[in-house]
């Protein structure tokens, strides 16, 4: 064997020499597989109903998607710093800044809303790493603040009643609750995603009569309809079930925890279910509590906040009880937003306010070390018997 | 005796490929007496060794060459009869400089210097105690911890445990799982001498669930021992064969932050260090070689080789059958801990576990982009510090950020830069960060002492 001269020695690097496979690339691609489910079943839920209406949502979520990918390129040329668009989580943030717009918003608002969660919300921090907010929320409070109108409104072509009409019908069919939960259907059908919760709580007070009539239109036709995705809603929140799907998967792949999505929306039915203005006794609004609950989980942007925008690595906690803390500031503030705030959603301003509180969080919980506790008390037991000497 | 599976697990951790399977069918040969040996006398934690001949002198096999200079210091013995060619300063296996005796070996030399046999069955503890002292025993599982040092506990502590750490958690090494499986004999011997010098403490035998005949190999040699003695079957992840965390896992006890093991009444010596402190008594042998696992898909033919301390490794990779392949990366010990080298002409110690080969297709190139606080290390860690921010502080160039986050707990397993994404030099930055924090304390502790005499 030649011994090998200085000129051709080995590779010289720092332990560990190895390394897990898994890369940032890898984790944003599982992101991306996670969403997309709940992208296309709203898409397609949207088309089934009027294909125009959901051509316009395949072309917002198109045009966000790859809004966000110039900006970043030309960010990054700008700063004359290395590409990073191949670690797809400009993809990511389109994609997820996308799923959170109504289906009718105009392209040139989806352009607007992207450039500013790249560029603004991501690269002016320094791009992936740096930025202190979840670009998507972000991306989504610029429009849902400047564009408040397109936001909020949404456009009453056929599809949206197509959608309610089997659940209208379904309604009529019962008695007195099923009257209220028509006109909770009603309201829903006007204004889906910004029903104002305040007023809807109006007739689900009304159940008051009937609880078990109730009960059974609750569980098979409002809350299915809600669930598997036949209301009115954003583009990827049309599909409460397609969204856990993609969440479970997260999970499964570890991407993320169960820390912030239990406390989000565990905060969140909480919140709703004793907020709940319910004109009887405490006891005897149980159930209507807990329907209402439901509805607050499943509507809005609930689920997409707790599964992919707040569990963002980035602009969340680094420890698991930071987590628990995150999670349950998002959930209050969302419900805070939604109850008594001037708009009628509030899980993006929720997350974007828990984000400005993340170094604190890090800082009050950060994890102690291994034997710290067990030092501390070798101090105590050793000062104990100084004293008794 | 008994074997149970570990009742406890310790927070943290991570699942490197282990490929084992590349040496640890090779039963242990010996490798031919090299022409040149490069002893060091730094092949221990602590102060060198004190070297004690010049170019010249004849040398004996076994003789003592390098006397224990300080409290942690260990004595170093000549692996072989020949003649010392010179005494160098040269590059150890962690790229630090150290003194190294050079010795022509004489292959017609026989026989040696022996320490007279101790019958440990009656033997004092501080008999014991002065023996491993004698024959330059020190963990040999990585640390190089002076043996006697350890088994002497200071005055008003009590060891509970003894274990004898056979894990051997860092992927690729197989020299443990090899004596455990060839000669389970001497570890016993070697446990019952360490329980009487410790004043016969429980013995635990840990090692991982994926050398099952090693443990079947034990059971056998163990049978028939008295006293509480078990095999504790721990489950495979790294770093399980660090002390701390091994404690935890086999007793579930916790050694406070900044103690030694002894302050929770544990003692853990690797198997490899038992045997030779078996060798040491019982055969009055310095510790003189070990078996050291030479693998990686850069080698010909992964082997388990006996080899003189001081053989250089260009003599280990040829008696493996040598290069094969583009090897890009050598690396003294195991994957996650050990240190890559320039060149084959760093010597064995008496802590070479492994030398690895690794081929290009192997070794891992990466580039790191900032962290993305996905918390992984965190998970990972486990010391339970904040590795990401402890990178993030030492990045900004701010150690005292990194000192208030703990740094100084870290024991560089390197899981967190294993487990990152971005691929980021957590573990280095850690050491960056300890290097500096030491420096700082001594320049202080000098300064204090200066004051102190002004």
């Amino acid at each position: 064997m030649k011994p090998k001269g200085p000129s051709e020695s080995y590779i010289l690097s720092s332990s560990p020499h190895a390394r897990a496979p898994s890369s940032v690339r890898d984790i944003m691609l599982d992101v991306i597989t996670a969403v997309l489910p709940a992208i296309v079943c709203g898409i397609a839920f949207i088309w089934r109903a009027d294909p125009a209406a959901g051509l316009h949502a395949a072309l917002v979520t198109a045009t966000c998607v790859s809004t966000c990918i110039l900006a970043e390129m030309l960010c990054r040329r700008a700063m004359k710093r290395e590409q990073t668009v191949g670690d797809l989580s400009c993809v990511v943030t389109g994609l997820l800044l996308a799923a959170t717009l109504p289906p009718d918003v105009p392209l040139w608002m989806c352009i607007a809303g992207s450039l500013f969660a790249i560029c603004i919300a991501k690269q002016v921090f320094g791009g992936l790493g740096y930025n202190l907010f979840n670009p998507a929320a972000a991306g989504r409070a610029f429009m849902l603040i400047s564009f408040t109108g397109a936001m909020t409104t949404w456009s009453r072509s056929g599809w949206l009643s197509s959608f309610t009409a089997p659940l209208m019908s379904q309604a009529t069919k019962q008695g007195t609750a099923a009257d209220a939960v028509r006109s909770l259907a009603e309201k829903f059908a006007e204004q889906p995603l910004t029903v104002d919760f305040a007023t809807t709580a109006t007739p689900l007070g009304v159940l008051k009569s009937g609880y078990a009539a109730e009960l059974s239109v609750w569980n098979w036709d409002f809350l299915n309809t809600l669930f598997a995705g036949n209301i009115n809603g954003s583009i990827g929140e049309i599909s409460a079930l397609a969204l856990l799907v993609g969440g479970v998967y997260l999970l499964v792949r570890k991407v993320i925890s169960w820390h912030v999505p239990a406390t989000f929306l565990g905060t969140m039915a909480l919140f709703a279910f004793f907020a709940f203005p319910s004109p009887v006794s405490f006891c005897d609004s149980l159930s209507a509590r807990s329907a209402y609950a439901l509805v607050h989980l499943l509507t809005g942007g609930a689920i997409i906040g707790a599964f992919y925008m707040a569990t963002d690595m980035v602009t969340g906690p680094f420890s698991d009880r930071g987590k628990l803390v995150f999670g349950a500031g998002c959930g209050a503030i969302t419900m805070i937003i939604r109850l008594y705030g001037a708009y009628p959603e509030g899980v993006s301003f929720a997350i974007l306010v828990m984000n400005a509180f993340v170094p604190l969080i890090d800082r009050f919980t950060r994890p102690r070390p291994f034997g710290w506790r067990e030092a501390r008390k070798l101090e105590k037991a050793k000062a104990a018997a100084a004293k008794s000497k | 005796m008994k074997t149970a599976k570990a009742r406890f697990r310790f927070k943290g951790g991570v699942h490197p490929a282990y490929h084992k399977e590349l040496s640890c069918a090779a039963p242990v040969r010996d490798l031919p007496l090299p022409g040149l040996l490069a002893v060091s006398m730094s092949q221990h934690l602590g102060a060198p060794a004190k070297c004690l001949v010049k170019p010249g002198d004849r040398v004996e096999r076994g003789m003592k060459i390098g006397e224990k200079n300080g409290f942690i210091s260990c004595a170093v013995h000549s692996p072989a009869a020949g003649v010392v060619k010179s005494v160098e300063t040269v590059p150890t296996a962690t790229g630090a400089m150290a003194p190294a005796v050079f010795i022509e070996t004489d292959p017609s030399a026989k026989g040696g210097v022996r320490l007279p046999r101790i019958d440990w069955r009656k033997a004092s503890p501080a008999d014991i105690v002065q023996r491993a002292e004698e024959c330059g025993i020190c963990g040999m599982g990585g640390a190089g911890f002076p043996t006697a040092v350890k088994i002497s506990p200071p005055k008003g502590s009590k060891c509970d445990f003894l274990i004898l750490n056979g894990a051997e958690c860092e992927p690729y090494l197989t020299a443990d799982h090899r004596l455990m499986l060839e000669c389970p004999e001497r570890v016993r011997v070697g446990a019952e001498i360490l329980r009487r010098a410790l004043g016969g403490p429980a013995v635990r035998i840990a090692v991982e669930e994926n050398k099952p005949d090693a443990i079947a190999a034990l059971e056998k040699a163990f049978a028939g021992i008295d006293g509480d003695v078990e095999i504790t079957v721990l489950p495979c992840l790294y770093p399980q064969g660090s002390e701390k965390h091994q404690i935890r896992a086999v007793t579930g006890r916790i050694v406070p932050e900044g103690a030694l093991p002894i302050s929770t009444g544990c003692v853990v010596e690797n198997v490899s260090t038992a045997a030779a402190l078996a060798d040491a008594v019982e055969a009055g042998e310095p510790l003189v070689s070990r078996i050291t696992a030479v693998t990686g898909d850069g080698v010909s033919s992964p082997c388990n080789v006996r080899a003189p301390v001081g053989t250089r490794y260009s003599e280990l990779c040829a008696f493996a059958g040598g290069e094969t392949g583009k090897v890009a990366k050598v690396i003294s010990g195991g994957p996650m801990m050990g240190f890559n080298v320039p060149n084959l002409d760093i010597p064995t110690t008496k802590t070479t576990s492994g030398l690895l080969f690794l081929t290009e297709a192997s070794v891992f190139e990466y580039s790191s982009s900032p962290c993305i606080g996905c918390g992984r290390c965190m998970r990972a860690c486990p010391m339970n510090l904040s590795p990401a921010e402890i990178s993030r502080c030492v990045e900004s160039g701010d150690i005292g950020g990194a000192e208030a986050l703990w740094v100084m707990d870290c024991i560089e397993c390197g899981s967190c830069s294993f487990s990152c994404p971005a691929r980021r030099d957590i573990t280095q930055h850690c050491r960056r960060a300890k290097a500096s924090i030491r420096a700082a304390r001594a320049i202080e502790a000098a300064k204090a002492k200066a004051a102190a005499k002004a």
